[in-house]
């Protein structure tokens, strides 16, 4: 049951091999103890999970079943799932019970899928390790002293140490892909306005997108089929006609151009990670593919360019943290001004404090020309390279991280090096472009490296068959972390 | 030294639509608190605004009312800043683009016409309430009215005296009601003004540091406000002192303005685009839409133009009778019952048409008997104690000479002090105190005759050049007749004797 896949998991659940009931049990006991360890999830509420799992079973019965029925799914503690704690990783909100369910949320309800409890991560979205948490960081399963990324951190370390065969995340500059290229999963964060953001916990609302975590691309569709889709309490949601995103999985990728940044290969990636990566590309090569030298010459702004537009956005969306109506109050204060300094002191870690007092800067009187408005302007260019690089080739490929796995502890102590571990991931959500993160191998000390394909607008389908195929000729990510068997 | 005022008005209207801007709740006034205020509106974690259409409709039916701009591109902006009535810790509002820009209204003050430019006009949400009362040293916070849309209208600084502000809030306030954009209840909030003033010498073109006014509730509140800081500036400057660029409170009660005791002006509100909503794009077939529905809605100048074209109004009087649609309601039902009446076809209108006909008439005595009545009292012509159908019935009695203006004027009196309904209660009032014109010739001439016997001093200095004694011989024959002598008749016959 470990290592079934979706797809295999939703066969056995609707010929009724296994009951949902069972597989909610049999995830539920590995993410109570081997879970615990690496501290994957904030909650977690049997009650709610079997109960959820015997309607599965009621709708099963009933021959209602559909691909994700029965199925469990971890979700990252920022979506709002009615009657559960939602804390997304902070102290702000430790005793937030939410009252409704994120659109999200809903389809996967609707779609008759499990919800397997709430994952740990980045306190607000905000980190590219998982240490940032209120809740403490979460370990990687194939080195338990090292990150598994962030910010989605217990999402990945959930399908990487088989906790959950299917887990959500968010990405707003990295937080899907990079924790899934450290700890060996595949992640998929689709086009800006594909996924509605109602009632996920806004980080930075131009930039933040939901997306799903699983081990093999295939599975990656079929949680994407449940959760895109227009929403109209999301006015940032796209109204499309509905997509199957496995239609084209199988469709050979012979002639298919993929384009290689020069910029992707240049300095500033460790050499085991490059090795890595160049093999994969020549695996690409050998399926037919041809590789196209594409530029993207603004993409050394993207970390400076991102780093002034998201904080920006979160100083304003975080304002609402306040003691006033819901959340964490400081338990003593003199009057409300005192109130407020006391609440937002408190219950926010530094790496929030950090980027409000960032964001704040940026908009105030007299700075905004300078940093906010020339960030949005450079944030134009950064997409036209993008669109005149898809002139040249179907989907992009390069490094998802620029290094393997770090110790818990490495970067903490500064907040640039940290910044910088985006720096292949960023760029696509300043462009709103689709992107995602296969394994692809390992380092020399067994650390996974993850293999970044970028697509075009509304290329997901594109990408998703590009890695599918891959996933036909090589098997890095069905390889999994040594202990987790058990 | 003379000074001159300047003031320019900030007003927050708001819209009428059923629900909130930017969420599905109900924008209806005085439910329990905290009884209307949904996940959106209370600013849970996670949720996200979507513009309601409604209001956005009826910015644009207040731009085209006004003349002004529609900018077809305008974008919603976040204005930051913490308060706990603020639940998001920022104001859905438009900055830099707002959606409508540069539009005037033509306003009169008193007797003349004065046009007031409109800067711009933008939407945004209204925040909760706070209240400071009943709480025992803490404050109550109702999110309510969290989220209601506003329109905030923003003059040009035109108007220099508190009369002008006053007529150009009250015109604003007619039009939003006119064009049904706004309900203008002020007692709910529904329509609120914010002075900005300032003085300088009279003749300079540089304008003075302004202040600016809140917590001015009625028309009244307006006025005295406006006069108690311009005399407060005034004498700040004569004395030598500064006026300070600060927010101050209007206490009704004192009748002064007293600065707030937080430093407003140097809020810096952060302003950036919201990201939560996209650019708001208005296609041209929606603005002749709504011009359409406009023009079957009518606005005050539509209405003027057709008090001018089809009832024979002046542009003076049809502006005096637009100043809001109860006058010009009034106006209408009136004209329409007195040429339903028909007492007779007036010989100096040269019409056929019977609202061409009294149209004038009735114009003229809603704008000088009946408004002045109205003042008297400070009601509203919708309180009016005599009804249009009964008006234009007292009108009739004059075109049909049973009525002399003066009496018109008692029998109007003697119906507001004693309101009853129909409009053979005019008759009655008539019948009942015995008002009814003295138009008979004969009659009149005897007493003509007698008045002229009895003041021979006054025949004598008519004779002599003096225009006024003809008056005092008018005078005595009023007099003389209990003021029910036919005026025009009285004339003639005095002129007729009197050789003149």
């Amino acid at each position: 049951m470990l290592n079934f896949t979706i797809r295999q998991l939703g066969a056995e659940l609707a010929a009724r091999r296994v009951s949902s009931v069972e597989v909610a049990r049999y995830f539920l006991q590995r993410a109570a103890t081997l879970g615990k360890t690496l501290n994957a999830f904030i909650t977690l509420d049997e009650e709610k999970t079997l109960a959820q799992a015997r309607a599965a079973d009621r709708r099963i019965a009933a021959g209602e079943a559909g691909p994700l029925t029965g199925v469990p799914v971890a979700h990252k503690d920022i979506f709002c799932a009615k009657g559960w704690r939602t804390t997304c990783g902070s102290k702000m909100l430790a005793n937030f019970t939410a009252p409704y369910d994120a659109h999200v949320i809903g389809r996967f309800n609707a779609a008759g899928a499990v919800p397997l409890g709430k994952t740990n991560m980045d306190e607000f979205a905000m980190g590219s390790s998982n240490e940032t948490s209120f809740y403490g960081p979460v370990k990687n399963p194939w080195n338990t002293e090292t990150v598994p990324g962030g910010s989605s951190g217990g999402s990945a370390v959930a399908i990487a140490a088989r906790l959950a065969p299917a887990a959500t995340g968010t990405d707003t500059g990295g937080s899907i892909r990079q924790p899934a290229a450290l700890s060996g999963v595949c992640g998929l964060k689709p086009t800006y306005g594909v996924c509605s953001r109602y009632g996920m916990i806004a980080f930075a609302s131009s930039l933040d997108q939901a997306g799903p975590f699983a081990r093999t691309a295939e599975d990656l569709a079929l949680l994407l089929n449940a959760m895109a889709g227009f929403d109209a309490r999301d006015s940032t949601s796209l109204e499309r006609p509905p997509e199957d995103y496995t239609r084209d999985l199988a469709r050979s990728i012979k002639g298919l151009r993929v384009g290689l940044p020069r910029e992707f290969f240049a300095a500033g990636i460790a050499p085991d990670v490059a090795r890595t990566i160049e093999r994969a590309i020549a695996e690409f090569r050998k399926l037919g593919c041809e590789p196209v030298e594409v530029s993207l010459p603004n993409m050394k702004l993207s970390v400076p360019v991102y780093y002034v537009l998201a904080p920006a956005e979160a100083s304003s969306n975080l304002s609402r943290f306040d003691g006033v109506r819901y959340g964490y109050r400081a338990p003593e204060y003199t009057d409300l001004l005192d109130m407020y300094k006391k609440t937002r002191a408190q219950g926010f870690g530094a790496e929030v404090k950090r980027r409000i007092l960032i964001g704040t800067y940026v908009l105030s009187h007299g700075y905004y020309d300078a940093y906010y408005l020339k960030a949005q302007k450079l944030r134009r260019l950064i997409a036209n390279d993008f669109i005149a690089a898809f002139r040249e080739c179907d989907v992009i490929l390069g490094p998802t991280s620029p290094t393997t796995a770090f110790k818990i502890g490495e970067k903490a102590a500064d907040p640039v090096q940290m910044y910088l571990s985006d720096i292949y991931t960023i760029a696509v959500n300043l462009a709103g472009l689709p992107g995602m993160s296969i394994p692809c191998g390992f380092d020399s000390g067994g650390l996974p490296v993850g293999l970044q394909i970028i697509g075009d607008y509304f290329g997901e389908a594109k990408m998703l068959n590009v890695a599918h195929q891959y996933q036909q000729a090589a098997d890095w990510h069905m390889r999994m972390p040594p202990g987790v068997e058990e | 030294m003379k000074w001159e005022i300047v003031v320019g008005l900030e007003t927050h209207a708001q819209l009428s639509t059923a629900s909130k801007i930017f969420s599905g709740a109900s924008t209806a006034f005085g439910a329990a608190p905290n009884t209307q205020a949904s996940a959106v509106d209370i600013a849970l974690p996670g949720v996200l605004p979507v513009l309601n259409r409604g209001a956005v409709e009826r910015a644009i039916r207040f731009g085209l009312a006004v003349g002004a701009t529609i900018n077809r591109h305008s974008v919603f902006a976040r204005k930051n800043y913490f308060y706990p009535d603020l639940p998001k810790g920022y104001q859905i509002s438009q900055y830099e683009l707002p959606i409508v820009e540069k539009g005037a209204l033509s306003v009169m003050v008193g007797d003349s016409e004065k046009t007031i430019r409109i800067t711009r006009a933008h939407l945004e949400e209204d925040a909760g309430k706070s209240l400071h009362e009943d709480f025992h040293g803490m404050s109550g916070i109702d999110l309510n009215r969290a989220g209601t849309p506003l329109l905030e209208i923003v003059s040009e600084p035109d108007m220099r005296s508190a009369a002008e502000a006053v007529a150009y809030a009250k015109a604003l306030h007619s039009l939003v009601r006119w064009i049904g954009i706004c309900d203008g209840n002020m007692q709910e909030g529904s329509f609120r003004c914010d002075a900005n003033v300032s003085v300088r010498p009279q003749g300079s073109d540089k304008l003075g540091t302004r202040c600016e006014i809140k917590n001015l509730n009625s028309f009244r509140f307006l006025e005295h406000a406006i006069e108690f800081e311009a005399r407060r500036q005034i004498e700040l400057l004569e004395d030598g002192g500064t006026v300070i660029q600060e927010t101050r409170l209007y206490d009704p009660d004192k009748n002064e303005t007293r600065a707030m005791r937080s430093k407003e002006d140097a809020m810096d509100y952060r302003y950036f685009p919201d990201p939560d909503l996209p650019p708001l794009e208005v296609p041209e077939e929606w603005i002749s839409e709504i011009t359409s529905n406009l023009i079957a809605i009518g606005t005050p100048k539509i209405k003027q133009n057709e008090y001018i074209q089809d009832y024979g109004l002046t542009k003076h009087e049809a502006a005096l009778v637009i100043q809001s649609p109860e006058t010009a309601n009034y106006f209408e039902i009136a004209t329409k019952q007195l040429a339903k009446l028909n007492p007779a076809k007036w010989s100096d209108s040269g019409s056929y048409d019977a609202n061409v006909m009294y149209g004038g008439a009735i114009a003229r005595g809603i704008t000088g008997l009946l408004a002045a009545q109205l003042n008297r009292e400070d009601l509203d012509i919708s309180q009016s104690k005599v009804t249009p159908e009964q008006f234009a019935m007292i009108h009739a009695r004059m075109v049909d000479n049973t009525l002399s203006a003066k009496l018109a004027r008692e029998v109007f009196q003697a119906l507001w002090e004693n309101p009853a309904s129909g409009i053979d209660v005019i008759d009655t009032i008539i019948t009942n105190r015995g008002l009814k014109q003295l138009s008979n010739n004969s009659e009149l001439e005897k007493i003509v005759d007698q008045v002229l016997a009895a003041n021979p001093k006054s025949v004598e200095e008519f004779r002599a050049g003096k225009g006024k004694a003809f008056n005092a011989l008018v005078g005595e024959v009023m007099k003389a007749t209990q003021g029910k002598a036919n005026p025009t008749q009285v004339n003639e016959l005095l002129r007729k004797k009197l050789g003149a």
